[in-house]
């Protein structure tokens, strides 16, 4: 991978993030009237995430044992409505205890 | 005491009040920035290029997943698209803002200001009290900024210094931040938990089906993003009163 591929893919990313956040905050000042793409945009951020989230988890971690009981976690933890910290927190927490467990018995 | 010094004073106690709120946004960035740190650095890609990522585009999934699509050498137009599908959320939290934020903030406070809208940012801005001033909003973003890039730091260098187990754990923080933001809404909100529900299914099938699976993880996500968003969309619109 050379210097200028990577410097040009850092700033198309930069750009593309920054846009969004910018736009509407400096020159969009109306409502947005289409409902189809209110409820479109509504719905984008938890589409990306759970696309994002499922399968790649499982292959997160070393094991795939050991991600399936963190994801386990996570979920219970986010169901129970935890702080974002804890959760992530909580999900690491879990794959290293279930690890280093599995590796004294086996 | 002259107005002008009034007024200053007034504004650092906006600011600080900013910094204040902004605390636990401080913490919860530690473990998952410090996680991209590493996967950055287990992709291949040196300290400074993580670090530059985070201080130019301070976004969990965004960058994440430009990343991985650097990692495999992928093309600036799937960067481009994948980056700004994922980030397209931001256009709405912005727009949101817009209506929050005081109508006399100036346009440039508005552009440097706007860099800094995150999910966690969006959420405690717009739960605060009253209309968003530039001092406050300030006060909530540049601490968040400093977690946030000083853990890339930390995670990428750290990456070589820790033992491989805890870099396996530390694998999963990032995915467990994503749960935490989407299953407390799903729960409470049909429409969503559908979205989600179809989202992921649509991304597994794309995994684990021959041929579909050489499909990049990039448009993967476009395509599971967009389907699950507009059926949703037509399924269940959201009121116009909100």
């Amino acid at each position: 991978m050379n210097i200028a591929y990577i410097i040009t893919c850092i700033a198309v990313m930069a750009l593309v993030t920054y846009i969004p956040r910018a736009l509407p905050l400096v020159v969009f000042r109306k409502k947005i009237e289409n409902n189809f793409i209110r409820s479109f945009l509504a719905y984008v951020p938890y589409a990306v995430l759970a696309a994002m989230t499922l399968p790649d988890v499982f292959y997160s971690t070393d094991y795939v044992f050991s991600a399936v009981l963190g994801f386990i976690a996570a979920l219970v933890l986010a169901y129970f409505e935890k702080s974002l910290l804890t959760v992530a927190v909580g999900a690491v927490v879990t794959v290293f205890v279930s690890e280093y467990i599995a590796k004294i018995i086996m | 005491m002259s107005a002008s010094k009034h007024k200053s004073q007034h504004t650092l106690k906006l600011f600080f009040k900013g910094m204040r709120d902004t605390l636990p946004i401080c913490l919860g960035y530690i473990p998952i920035s410090f996680a991209f740190g590493m996967m950055a650095k287990d992709m291949g890609f040196n300290v400074w290029t993580a670090v530059l990522i985070s201080l130019t585009n301070f976004t969990s999934a965004g960058q994440l997943a430009g990343t991985a699509i650097m990692a495999a050498s992928g093309g600036y137009l799937e960067i481009a698209v994948t980056t700004f599908v994922i980030n397209i959320r931001y256009m709405l939290m912005s727009l949101s803002l817009s209506q929050k934020i005081e109508e006399k903030m100036p346009a440039l406070h508005r552009a440097v200001l706007s860099f800094g809208i995150t999910d966690e940012i969006f959420a405690v801005a717009s739960q605060s009290d009253g209309k968003v001033s530039s001092p406050y909003f300030a006060g909530l973003i540049i601490p968040a900024y400093l977690s946030w890039c000083l853990s890339t730091l930390f995670g990428a260098t750290a990456a070589s210094l820790l033992p491989q187990s805890l870099c396996s754990a530390f694998g999963i923080a990032i995915y467990g931040m994503f749960l935490a933001i989407i299953i407390p809404p799903a729960k409470k909100v049909t429409p969503i938990l559908m979205t989600v529900i179809i989202s992921a299914a649509m991304s597994c099938i794309f995994r684990y089906t021959p041929v579909l699976n050489m499909l990049s993880f990039g448009w993967v996500v476009i395509i599971c993003a967009v389907v699950a968003s507009a059926l949703a969309a037509l399924r269940f619109p959201v009121s116009n009163e909100e």
